[in-house]
C-alpha cells in the first residue's frame, strides 16, 4: 500500500528500508508490512475459494447435471474447503495478529521478524502447489478436505501435491504461531501484565498454543497417507492390517482444535469491538479468558464427535457426547458476557459494530446447531447432511469471516490513515448479512429433509431450497466485491483522514499511535495506564 | 392423524413436523420427518426437544440483546455505565446451562442405549457398499440361511437423466406420482413388516454410509470393518435414502430403497429369489476371474 | 513501572530470549508430530483397554481361555460373515451362517476358500466383530487370519476357527457377528510369482 511509504520516517535507519516495490515486500521484516501481506493474500484466497463456491452453488441451482462433471464438482468442494480454511481464514487471523499484537502490547515488532517473513512467503508457494493440482492429468483432489482414506488415495498423484501443500501451510502456521507466542510472552511493554492484555491478544496466545500442538499432528496424519500411497505402509489400509478409521481419529484430533483455531481469534476481535461501540468496559474480562482457555482445552477431548457413525462402542459415543455438550458452557459464558457488555452501554452502530453484533447472533445460531449435533441419536440423522453444512458455515462464515470483516472495518483507519465509506460499509454489511442467511439458513431444512452433503445433484424435492440457497450464494458472493471496493476506496481514494483514536470509545495502546500507524511504533516502550485498557481497570 | 390436528400451530412456527409414514423428501420440507419406526420417532422427538431448547434460549438471549440495542443507544442519550463484573450473574449463567445440558443428555443417553440394543432380531442382512452400488445379502431369516444376495444400483432412467447435458427432465421421473429422481434403484431391499432386522454393514473399496432417513439412523460402511445396526418397520411402504459418506465420483448416485412388505408377501418373494446354483456363494467376488494384478 | 529505565532497549528491539521461546515451541512441535504417529499404537491400546475394541488379529491367551467356565444357562448366537475384496478372485464362505453357543464353550467352525484364478495368490483375512462393544469378549484360539494364506490356482482350502465367547459378555448382547474379509496380499503374491514362475502366465509385474 502506497500510503505506508509516505509515512516511512527516520526510524528506518536501522531497518531494511523499503527500496522499490519487490524489494520492500519480498524482504520485509516489518510486522505491519507482513500483516498487510497476510491480509491481502487472505483476501485473494477468499475470492478464489469463493469462486469455487459459486461453481458449486451454480451446479446445485437446479436438479440435473448442467455445468460440471461430478469429478470436477468433488474437486471444487475439496479445494474450496482447503483454500478457505488454510488460505483465507487462518492467514487473515495471522495477518491481524501480526498487525495488531505488537501494537496492542506495546512491542516495536514481532519477536522473530525474519521468521515472520518466511512464514508468510511459504504460503503463496503452498497454494500454487495446491491449486496447480487441479490442472494435473489424472485430475485434482476429490476426496474432500478431510482426506479420508481409502478414497483420498484413489486417483492420481494430485494427492501428493495436496499433502506437500498441507505440509507447507502447516510449517507456515507453526512459524507464525511460534512468533506470536514469543512476541506475547517476551515483547510486552513494561507494565503490560498478562492480565492486562487485550482479549484479542489473549485469544491469539491460546490459539497459537493450539496451533503448535495440532498442526504437527495433521502433518503426521498426511505423512502417513503419503507413505501408504507411495511407500507400501499400511497405516490406514485394511488389506495390510491397518484401519481406515484410525485416520479419522488422528485427523480430528487435529481437526477439532483446528475449528477453534478459526474461531478463538474471532472471539477476541468481537471482545474488542463491542466494548468500543458500547462505550463500556468488557463484562467479565477474566471469565472471558478462562472461557477461551477452557474451550481450547475441551477441543482436545471431543474429536470423535465428528465420527459418531463410524461404529464406535457405546461408551465412546456417550463420552464424546457429554464432553461435546460441555463446550456449550464456556461458549455460553462468552455470549452472555457480550450481551451484558452492551447492557447499559451507550451504543452506536458503525460497520464494525454491526458485523460484531451479527457475529454474536449468527455464531450463536451456529452454536445451537452444534449443540443439536452433539446429541448422538440425533446426529445419526444429521451427520453428513446439509444440516452439518449449514452448521459449519454459520460458525465459519458468519462467525470467523464476519469477525475478520468487523476487524478490517475497525482497524483499517489505523492501518491506512483514512476512514472507509461508512455508507458503503453499511451497504456491504446489510447485503452480506441478509444474503448469507438466504444462503445458509435453508440448508438446515435441506439437511433435515434428507439431503446428504457433497452431492452434485439431488431429487427434485430438494430443488426449491437449493435454488433459494444458490440465489443467496450468488448474492453473498457479489456483495463481497463491494467489500473489495470499500477497502480499495479507503486505502487509495478516501479523503476522510482518521484521527489517532478513530473511534470515540476505543481503548488500548493501538489507538495511542498516529493513524496511519507509522512504519515503526513503540521503539520506546509506552507507559501503561489502566484507564486505557479496553476492559477497564482490572484491579478492582 | 392426531399429529395433523397439532399441525396448524407448528406450521405457524415454520415447523412442518407431521407427516404419516411418508418416507420421501417433500418440496419445501422444513423439518426432519418422523420416519417409519419407533426409533425414528424417538430420534425425531429428541431432535425437537433440542430444537425447542435452542429456540427458547435464542429468544431470551437475542431478546435481551435487542432490548439493549434499542434502549442503550447513544442517539437516545444513553450514558454508559462503568460496571464490568457480577459474580452472581456469571454464576447463574454457568449453572443454568449445566442443568439444561444434564436435562437433555438424559433422554439422549436412554435413546442411544435403546438404539444400540440389537438383541432379539429375527433376521440379519449384510450390506456392502461398492463404488457406486450396494450389495445386500440376506444372511439368515429366523435362524435359516437364505442365500439371497443381489446388487442394487441407480435405476436406468435416473442414470440417463443425470448425465451432464442429457437434456432430460428430472421431474419426469416418478413412481406413483412421487418424484424419484436419484432416489430409485433397479432392485430394492425387501424387508418383512414387523420383524426386527439386524444389519451388518461393511464396504469393499472406500468408506460409504448407509442411510435411510425413515429408519432413523445412518451407519458408515468401512472396508475391513463390520458395523451393526437394526430396525423394525411395522408399516409396509417404500422408504428411500442415499449414500451419506463421500465415496468418489458417483457418491450422489447410489441411492437406497427399502421396500417393506407384509411378512407373507416377503416369504413369497424370498422363495422367488431362490439363488441360481452358480451365484450361490455368500461372497462371490464382483470382479471377473482374472490373473492377479501385478 | 520500570518503563522509564528501559531506554537502552530501543536500539535492540529483539530482546530477552525470544529464540529460547522459539526453541521450546519447536520441541512442542516435534513432540506433537511424533505424537501424531504415536496415536497409531496409542489408539490400539486405548481401543483394547479403555473402549474395549479388539484390534489385533492375534490368538487369545490360552491360559486365560482355559479358566473360563461354560455358562450353560445362556446361549448366544454367533453369525459368520465372509467377504472377499473385489480385487481378489477368490470365493470364500462360512460353512454355517450362524451357530448357537454357550459362553465359555470352545467352539470350532469352518470356512472354505477357493482360488478361482489361474495363478497362486496370497491372501490375508481381516477379522472384525460386531457389535464393537462385544469384540473384547470374543476370543479366538485358532484362526486362519493369524497368518497369510497362499492358494494355488484353483486350490480350495477348508480352514478352522476356534473361539470362546467370554462368559462376561454383557447380558444385553444376544447376537454377535464375526466377519472376515479376504484381501489380496499383493506384495507376497508378487514375490511368490517371482520365486516360482508359473506356466500359465501369472503377471510377474
Amino acid at each position: 500500500m502506497a500510503h505506508a511509504a509516505v509515512h516511512d520516517d527516520h526510524h528506518d535507519a536501522h531497518d531494511h528500508k523499503p527500496q522499490g516495490f519487490l524489494h520492500r515486500w519480498l524482504f520485509t521484516t516489518n510486522h505491519k508490512d507482513i500483516g498487510t501481506l497476510y491480509l491481502v493474500f487472505a483476501l485473494v484466497m477468499f475470492l478464489t475459494g469463493g469462486s469455487m463456491a459459486m461453481i458449486i452453488r451454480a451446479e446445485l441451482f437446479q436438479p440435473g447435471m448442467q455445468l460440471v462433471q461430478p469429478e470436477f464438482f468433488n474437486e471444487m468442494t475439496t479445494v474450496h474447503a482447503l483454500v478457505m480454511i488454510f488460505g483465507a481464514v487462518m492467514p487473515a487471523f495471522v495477518g491481524l495478529g501480526n498487525w495488531m499484537i505488537p501494537l496492542q502490547v506495546g512491542a516495536p515488532d514481532m519477536a522473530l521478524p525474519r521468521m515472520n517473513n518466511w512464514s508468510f512467503w511459504i504460503l503463496p508457494f503452498a497454494f500454487t502447489l495446491l491449486i496447480s493440482s487441479l490442472f494435473m492429468p489424472g485430475a485434482g483432489p476429490q476426496g474432500g478436505w478431510t482426506l479420508y482414506p481409502p478414497l483420498s488415495l484413489q486417483g492420481g498423484n494430485s494427492v501428493a501435491f495436496v499433502i506437500f501443500a498441507i505440509h507447507m501451510m502447516g510449517i507456515s502456521s507453526i512459524m507464525g504461531a511460534i512468533n506470536i507466542i514469543a512476541t506475547i510472552l517476551n515483547m510486552r511493554a513494561p507494565g503490560m501484565d498478562l492480565l492486562k492484555m487485550p482479549i484479542f491478544v489473549w485469544s491469539w496466545l491460546i490459539t497459537a498454543f493450539l496451533l503448535i500442538a495440532v498442526m504437527p499432528v495433521l502433518a503426521g496424519a498426511v505423512t502417513m497417507l503419503l507413505t501408504d500411497k507411495y511407500f507400501g505402509t499400511s497405516f490406514f489400509n485394511a488389506a495390510g492390517g491397518g484401519d481406515p478409521v484410525m485416520f479419522q481419529h488422528i485427523f480430528w484430533f487435529f481437526g477439532h482444535p483446528e475449528v477453534y483455531i478459526m474461531i478463538l481469534p474471532a472471539f477476541g476481535i468481537v471482545s474488542e469491538i463491542i466494548p468500543t461501540f458500547a462505550r463500556k468496559p468488557l463484562f467479565g474480562y477474566q471469565a472471558m479468558i478462562y472461557a477461551i482457555a477452557s474451550i481450547a482445552f475441551l477441543s482436545f477431548i471431543v474429536w470423535a464427535h465428528h465420527m459418531f457413525t463410524v461404529g464406535m462402542p457405546l461408551g465412546g459415543e456417550l463420552y464424546f457426547m457429554y464432553a461435546t455438550m460441555l463446550i456449550a458452557i464456556p461458549t455460553g459464558v462468552k455470549v452472555f458476557n457480550w450481551v451484558t457488555t452492551m447492557w447499559e452501554g451507550s451504543m452506536t452502530f458503525e460497520t464494525p459494530m454491526l458485523f460484531a453484533i451479527a457475529f454474536v447472533i449468527l455464531f450463536t445460531i451456529g452454536g445451537f446447531s452444534g449443540l443439536m449435533l452433539a446429541i448422538v441419536p440425533a446426529d445419526f440423522q444429521y451427520h453428513d447432511t446439509y444440516f452439518v453444512v449449514a452448521h459449519f458455515h454459520y460458525v465459519l462464515v458468519t462467525g470467523a469471516i464476519f469477525a475478520i470483516m468487523a476487524s478490517v472495518y475497525y482497524w483499517l483507519p489505523k492501518w491506512c490513515g483514512n476512514m472507509y465509506s461508512e455508507r458503503w460499509g453499511k451497504i456491504h454489511f446489510w447485503m452480506s448479512v441478509i444474503s448469507v442467511n438466504v444462503l445458509f439458513f435453508p440448508q438446515h431444512f435441506l439437511g433435515l429433509a434428507g439431503m446428504p452433503r457433497r452431492i452434485p445433484d439431488y431429487n427434485v424435492a430438494f430443488a426449491d431450497f437449493n435454488m433459494v440457497s444458490s440465489i443467496g450464494g450468488f448474492w453473498f458472493g457479489a456483495s463481497q466485491l463491494l467489500f473489495v471496493g470499500v477497502v480499495i476506496h479507503a486505502v487509495y481514494f478516501s479523503k476522510n483522514r482518521a484521527t489517532s483514536r478513530v473511534w470515540e470509545g476505543a481503548r488500548g495502546l493501538e489507538w495511542t499511535v498516529p493513524s496511519p500507524a507509522p512504519h515503526h511504533t513503540f521503539s520506546e516502550p509506552p507507559k501503561i495506564d489502566n484507564s486505557m485498557l479496553a476492559h477497564g481497570d482490572v484491579t478492582h | 392423524m392426531r399429529r395433523v390436528l397439532a399441525a396448524p400451530a407448528l406450521i405457524v412456527l415454520g415447523m412442518l413436523a407431521s407427516r404419516a409414514a411418508s418416507a420421501n423428501p417433500e418440496p419445501w420440507q422444513l423439518n426432519m420427518a418422523r420416519g417409519a419406526t419407533v426409533t425414528s420417532n424417538e430420534v425425531h422427538d429428541i431432535h425437537m426437544i433440542m430444537l425447542w431448547i435452542c429456540v427458547v434460549i435464542g429468544i431470551i438471549v437475542f431478546g435481551v440483546m435487542f432490548v439493549a440495542m434499542f434502549r442503550f443507544r447513544k442517539s437516545k442519550g444513553a450514558v454508559a455505565a462503568t460496571w464490568s463484573h457480577s459474580t452472581k450473574l456469571e454464576a447463574i449463567w454457568t449453572v443454568i446451562p449445566i442443568l439444561i445440558l444434564i436435562g437433555s443428555a438424559w433422554p439422549a443417553t436412554k435413546l442411544l442405549l435403546r438404539m444400540a440394543d440389537s438383541s432379539g432380531s429375527d433376521m440379519t442382512i449384510k450390506v456392502t457398499g461398492y463404488q457406486w452400488k450396494w450389495r445386500y445379502e440376506y444372511v439368515d431369516y429366523f435362524g435359516k440361511p437364505t442365500g439371497v444376495n443381489f446388487v442394487s444400483s441407480l435405476e436406468s432412467q435416473s442414470n440417463r437423466t443425470r448425465q451432464v447435458g442429457s437434456g432430460l427432465d428430472p421431474k419426469a421421473i416418478q413412481v406413483d406420482g412421487v418424484p424419484t429422481y436419484l432416489l430409485d434403484v433397479d432392485k430394492p431391499l425387501v424387508l418383512p413388516a414387523g420383524v426386527k432386522v439386524r444389519f451388518v454393514v461393511t464396504a469393499d473399496d472406500v468408506i460409504h454410509a448407509w442411510w435411510v432417513p425413515a429408519l432413523g439412523w445412518k451407519q458408515d460402511a468401512i472396508p475391513g470393518i463390520i458395523n451393526s445396526a437394526w430396525t423394525q418397520v411395522d408399516q409396509p411402504g417404500v422408504y428411500r435414502g442415499q449414500c451419506a459418506e463421500l465415496c468418489g465420483r458417483d457418491h450422489g448416485f447410489m441411492p437406497i430403497v427399502v421396500k417393506v412388505v407384509p411378512k407373507a408377501e416377503f416369504e413369497q418373494w424370498m422363495t422367488e429369489q431362490a439363488p441360481a446354483p452358480a451365484a450361490e456363494a455368500t461372497a462371490t467376488t464382483l470382479a471377473p476371474t482374472t490373473a492377479p494384478q501385478g | 513501572m520500570k518503563s522509564t529505565t528501559d531506554q537502552h532497549e530501543v536500539v535492540k528491539p529483539v530482546k530477552h530470549d525470544s529464540r529460547g521461546i522459539a526453541r521450546a515451541a519447536l520441541w512442542v512441535v516435534a513432540a506433537s508430530f511424533l505424537f501424531g504417529f504415536a496415536m497409531v499404537p496409542i489408539y490400539r491400546i486405548a481401543c483394547e483397554h479403555v473402549l474395549g475394541i479388539k484390534m489385533s488379529a492375534e490368538a487369545a491367551d490360552a491360559a486365560q481361555v482355559a479358566l473360563m467356565t461354560v455358562d450353560e444357562s445362556r446361549t448366544v448366537v454367533v453369525e459368520f460373515v465372509a467377504s472377499v475384496n473385489s480385487k481378489l478372485p477368490w470365493t470364500f464362505k462360512a460353512e454355517k451362517s450362524r451357530i448357537e453357543v454357550h459362553p465359555g464353550a470352545l467352539t470350532e467352525v469352518w470356512f472354505d476358500a477357493t482360488n478361482q484364478s489361474a495363478g497362486a495368490i496370497v491372501g490375508n483375512a481381516v477379522p472384525s466383530v460386531a457389535p464393537s462393544e462385544a469384540s473384547p469378549y470374543f476370543n479366538k484360539t485358532e484362526c486362519f487370519c493369524f497368518t497369510a494364506q497362499t492358494l494355488d490356482a484353483g486350490e480350495s482350502r477348508r480352514m478352522p476357527v476356534r473361539f470362546v465367547v467370554d462368559p462376561q459378555l454383557p447380558k444385553g448382547t444376544t447376537t454377535l457377528t464375526l466377519s472376515y474379509t479376504f484381501y489380496a496380499n499383493e506384495l507376497e503374491t508378487k514375490q511368490l510369482a517371482f520365486a516360482q514362475p508359473s506356466v500359465d502366465g501369472v503377471a510377474k509385474n
